[in-house]
């Protein structure tokens, strides 16, 4: 989330696309409620069913899954057309007036460079025509047709009311309707907020998703304010803290990026990380990227790691290809990954192709689960019959299972949407032999460490030189990794907020400013660091204090970066430094400083007039309405059917799917047609369970008890299936049997003329628990992964239907 | 007799005698905002913690409403209706069903056990378990089809408004749960003047019609609704448009009462003169050995069964 939870209730129009709040955070969708009831704001949604969150809204618009594109690039046009922008935003804190290349291009569906055999682009034309000062060149009267806005402006063109009907099903006037909505909050003093979840990110174009509402908000002036912003509601409470602390397998903490194969050297890597900026005076934070790296990289390898050996580069690993979890699967079926250490996850039902997930597991040697309750995973050599067909006898994996405990029962912080650090500690104890998550990871180490010791080995030197300062070493308290991850002092070093000042080795920093690039600092995660100062522990703080109820409450817990609640907060006040809409002040210019009741996304005392922008993150100081090469699929987003869709592209029938989207050779032939698959499937969770946990418990057992699908009334009807009636459910990979809950809800979507009937499918059961045994939805779903992230596609792919009976009991 | 020992009781079924007033405490209400509602049944859930229920794991039959129905071990339930207005827009209707806490309430007037239900001066309408035999009359009598026979105890139970909560100053247990505070708990002036504010919001988003369901057949209700459609209450998964006591009740409070009672002094005239005429009735050894029989073989069988499984602890 750019801003917060409780911030929600800032805003006067809550948009809900690609995502189910009230049914997936309803907690936090309290905040939306706050804002209907108190402040009279309209809640939108706009979703292929009639959802949870659809029953409380002022407004529903259906639309068919995978289109979101086409309809945003349409409210794109609407606002253009219309002239319902707010052009002193737009003009001044988004890249409107720069000016792109004359060779790059756009035809066809493709954009300039693209080459078919790689799926992939070459970015050289995607850049900003660069003046002889070296910046990017402009034109502040936006009359030039390169520049940004006018750019924009050309791409989105065909998407005309009439054109998002035929591509997206939803009904012209009420796609007109929601335009209207969103064109009011151009006003400085009405303000748009978008929520979102995984019906934006399961997609094979799932950032250009998020992509395409950004720029409407650029539009709307509504990025950094309260009330506003772009808002991921993350899956976990702790799935925040993954991609922070850097869980993916091409990134380090802090958002830092794994070197690739061809930066074998540091200098070639850090060639590639410059940020330099492409406008004057722009602060470019990221420009500060050695000293994020030399900290981190003292956190891992301590005196080992020394500005000599550029802090122990070499011992990084150079990706060769992204190792995500599609990836993974892919060489497990290939023999190529022969052991898994499984920890906290559920891939046999939460990976696409349940059926090629389990061929897979089944071909390893190894297979180590770590988990507090018992999942599929680590059962999937078990026959359950049609729910998990496998023959035990021909597997040869040994299974380990080591129970971890839950959070409920150890210490430690979460990072929840609103990037807030809470900490929390142990409710109770942890039952029978499970240990926590860092005991084992360090049991391992240690014995690791031991056998290299005794039997050496390749790779010897990153292993045995890991910085390991803990008290007990088999055992670090997350006391000592939270102190580490905010950062110490290794020797003493001038303070940057006061120069006449030096702070002593030893101790803890008060944030990412202290951080040095010479080895002084070490830090386990710059974006982190404020979080456990000399002052103590920052996350436990539990102060409810909200200064003029703004929805701020700065001393509750922390909030990374640098404890701001709201990002990219100097874009709440104009080119003066007043606020927008004295209303919603956040900080605003007082003649010296930058004072409000956050803390400023800005150099603090960086007058109005200095030209620089608010983004300080980026090159430009600006938002960028075209992102220029930071994206593989295209600097401005582009419909493009998801991989399996019941209608061709009618804005360029050539192209299948996002062209620069991740298939592996043999998935293309696990694609199915609409001529055998008509059906467009979708996958989601209910508020009754969480994931594949809840299903053990009986509560929820009780309240939601076994697997269903959703039709509408008329593919029942064409079916003759009723209300109760079992269905097979089934794509080119696999099939389910459900119980059918046949609903108004869903109603068939008439795209260029024809009606699509939409399957909904629940994803959570599986045949252990306390619930009646059932298939999981990843039976269905492809094995393609967004262009950028590599996200599964589990919100578009195309099934058939069948009444069927009821599935014999295992 | 240990509703006796409440002085916070204001009636009492089955019973002539009732307690004096003496605390004079306020009425509460719950107040359920319909229109706010999300359905996410954590109010279920809560329930069913506080109060131990647990009902067995049952099948989907096709909609979201689990379990089926009310149950003596499900005393709250989301009713989900699908609802077509006439401008051809979907609404989804949720609705929280339990007991209302009619302040005339129609079980207690049925009920023939002395004790069995009673009614506190703050307004919640409770079932004294162990005053219960089972007779199922306070089923008929209540208009809004709400109490539930276990089958295994043959005692009736339903929603308590989480009494032993409130008496101490909490909140229901559903009411706490509630993420979105559709479910609010107060006074019940308190609650009036809650809803008012919902409505004048409701109406201002297009709902002519919005309103507070308070309905005066059963003298107004401890549980309230905030609905969208007031003015049609049935499209919320049936709720009575005019709930009423049946008129069997009064019936069988009134004149089939009194009538009841002249059958009960004649039997007792008639006993009389029968022990005058053949003296008392005596048992030899052989009766007594079939009476113990009988009774272990119950025993037995209750054992095999293995009832007391889902029986709720008896107070």
């Amino acid at each position: 989330m750019t801003n917060t939870w409780m911030d929600l209730k800032n805003a006067d129009l809550l948009i809900v696309m690609g995502g189910n709040p009230a049914e997936a955070h309803p907690c936090g969708f309290k905040w939306v409620i706050e804002a209907k009831v108190h402040r009279g704001a309209k809640l939108v949604v706009i979703d292929p069913r009639f959802t949870r969150t659809a029953s409380v809204a002022d407004f529903y618009c259906p639309i068919r899954q995978g289109t979101d594109i086409a309809f945003l690039s349409g409210v794109i046009k609407y606002l253009l057309d219309n002239d319902k922008i707010q052009h002193e935003y737009v003009k001044n804190f988004t890249n409107a007036s720069l000016l792109v290349k004359e060779n790059f291009g756009f035809e066809d569906g493709l954009f300039t460079g693209y080459d078919e055999t790689k799926r992939d682009y070459d970015k050289a034309s995607w850049s900003y025509q660069v003046g002889d000062d070296g910046y990017a060149k402009v034109d502040e009267t936006l009359a030039d047709p390169r520049c940004v806005i006018n750019v924009l402006r050309e791409h989105v063109k065909q998407y005309t009311p009439e054109f998002v009907e035929r591509i997206t099903g939803s009904p012209r006037a009420k796609f007109l309707k929601v335009c209207e909505m969103m064109a009011e909050c151009s006003s400085p003093d009405k303000v748009m907020n978008s929520l979102y979840a995984l019906g934006w990110t399961q997609h094979s174009s799932g950032s250009q998703n998020i992509r395409t509402m950004c720029i409407v908000q650029m539009l709307l002036g509504n990025m950094g304010v309260r009330g506003g912003g772009m808002n991921a509601l993350r899956g976990h409470s702790n799935i925040q803290g993954l991609t922070d602390i850097g869980l993916l397998s091409n990134s380090m903490p802090g958002y830092l990026s794994l070197p690739v194969e061809a930066e074998a050297t540091f200098d070639q890597y850090m060639s590639q990380r410059q940020f330099k900026p492409l406008r004057p005076n722009q602060m470019s934070y990221w420009q500060n990227y050695p000293k994020f790296y030399a900290s981190l990289q003292k956190g891992m390898f301590g005196k080992a790691a020394t500005p000599e050996n550029n802090f122990a580069y070499d011992w990084l690993p150079k990706l060769d290809a992204t190792y995500d979890i599609l990836k993974a699967f892919e060489l497990m079926q290939d023999g190529k990954m022969n052991g898994y250490i499984c920890q906290g996850f559920n891939p046999l039902m939460s990976i696409p192709d349940k059926n090629k997930v389990r061929a897979s597991l089944a071909k390893l040697k190894f297979l180590v689960t770590m988990d507090p309750l018992e999942t599929e995973t680590s059962r999937f050599w078990e026959d359950h019959g049609e729910f998990n067909p496998i023959d035990p006898s021909k597997v040869m994996t040994e299974v380990f299972q080591l129970p971890v405990t839950c959070f409920a029962e150890d210490e430690g912080s979460l990072a929840n949407s609103a990037r807030w650090l809470q900490w929390h500690w142990p409710a109770q104890d942890p039952p029978w032999e499970s240990r926590t998550d860092i005991a084992i990871m360090s049991g391992i180490r240690s014995r690791m460490l031991a056998l290299y010791e005794k039997e050496g080995g390749t790779f010897f030197d990153p292993i045995v030189n890991t910085y390991w300062p803990y008290l007990d070493p088999n055992e670090p308290t997350p006391d000592e990794v939270a102190r580490e991850v905010n950062g110490y002092t290794l020797a003493p070093i001038k303070d940057p907020a006061d120069p006449t000042k030096t702070i002593p080795a030893g101790k803890q920093l008060d944030g990412f400013g202290q951080l040095q690039a010479d080895g002084s600092t070490l830090c386990g995660c710059w974006i982190y660091s404020g979080q456990y100062t000399e002052q103590g522990n920052a996350m436990a703080r539990r102060i409810t204090a909200d200064p003029d109820s703004a929805g701020i409450a700065p001393n509750w817990a922390f909030a990374w970066p640098a404890n701001r609640r709201i990002l990219y907060n100097r874009a709440s006040a104009d080119t003066n430094g007043k606020p927008w809409d004295p209303e919603r002040t956040l900080i605003k210019w007082n003649g010296a400083k930058w004072v409000g009741y956050d803390v400023p996304d800005y150099g603090l005392t960086v007058a109005p007039d200095k030209g620089m922008g608010p983004f300080i993150l980026t090159e430009e100081g600006q938002a960028r309405l075209w992102c220029r090469e930071l994206m593989r699929d295209g600097p401005m987003p582009t419909h493009y059917e998801p991989f399996e869709s019941p209608v061709v592209n009618i804005a360029f029938p050539k192209v299948r799917g996002n062209p620069a989207g991740r298939v592996f050779k043999d998935d293309w032939l696990r694609f199915g047609d609409a001529k055998d698959f008509p059906y467009a499937g979708t996958t989601y969770r209910l508020t009754e369970h969480f994931h594949y946990w809840t299903k053990h418990a009986k509560i929820n057992a009780i309240l939601q008890p076994e697997f269903f699908v959703e039709i509408g009334e008329e593919l029942a009807k064409e079916k003759g299936v009723a209300k109760g009636d079992w269905v097979r459910v089934w794509s080119k990979r696999g099939s389910v049997k459900a119980v059918a809950v046949v609903t108004k809800r869903i109603k068939p979507l008439i795209c260029d003329g024809k009606p699509v009937h939409v399957v909904g499918v629940p994803i959570h059961w599986g045949f252990i628990g306390e619930t009646i045994m059932g298939h999981g939805a990843n039976t269905l779903t492809p094995f393609v992964g967004d262009a950028n992230t590599n996200t599964p596609e589990f919100k578009a792919f195309l099934v058939n239907l069948e009444r069927t009976t009821a599935p014999a009991v295992a | 007799m240990a509703d006796y020992q409440s002085l916070d009781i204001i009636r009492r079924s089955a019973s002539t005698e009732q307690p004096p007033r003496v605390r004079g405490g306020q009425e509460v209400a719950k107040l359920i905002d319909v229109s706010r509602c999300i359905g996410c049944k954590a109010c279920q859930a809560a329930c069913m913690e506080w109060n131990d229920l647990r009902q067995p794991v049952q099948t989907c039959q096709g909609n979201y409403t689990n379990p089926e129905d009310l149950s003596p071990s499900v005393w709250t339930l989301m009713r989900f209706t699908e609802y077509e207005n006439p401008d051809g827009n979907l609404e989804w209707l949720i609705r929280k069903d339990g007991c209302m806490h009619c302040s005339d309430p129609g079980c207690l007037k049925a009920c023939p056990s002395p004790g069995a239900i009673v009614q506190y001066e703050n307004g919640i309408v409770d079932f004294i378990s162990e005053n219960c035999i089972g007779c199922t009359y306070c089923v008929k009598g209540c208009p809004f089809n709400i109490p539930r026979i276990n089958p295994v105890d043959r005692k009736v139970y339903k929603c308590t408004l989480c009494v032993d909560r409130v008496a101490v100053g909490q909140a229901p247990a559903c009411a706490k749960a509630c993420p979105t505070a559709c479910i609010m708990f107060g006074t019940k002036a308190d609650m009036i003047v809650q809803a008012e504010s919902r409505i004048a919001d409701l109406n201002s988003r297009g709902f002519d019609k919005a309103g507070l369901y308070n309905p005066p057949g059963v003298g107004g209700t401890h549980v309230m609704y905030v609905l969208h459609h007031a003015d049609n209450p049935r499209l919320y998964a049936n709720l009575p448009q005019n709930p009423r006591i049946s008129p069997i009740v009064a019936l069988w409070k009134g004149g089939f009462k009194v009538v009841g009672l002249a059958g009960l002094a004649l039997a007792a005239v008639g006993s009389f003169f029968h022990y005058v005429a053949a003296g008392p009735d005596e048992t030899d050894s052989n009766d007594e050995t079939v009476a113990f029989d009988m009774a272990h073989f119950e025993d037995d069988r209750n054992a095999s069964e293995g009832r007391g499984n889902d029986v709720r602890p008896s107070h």
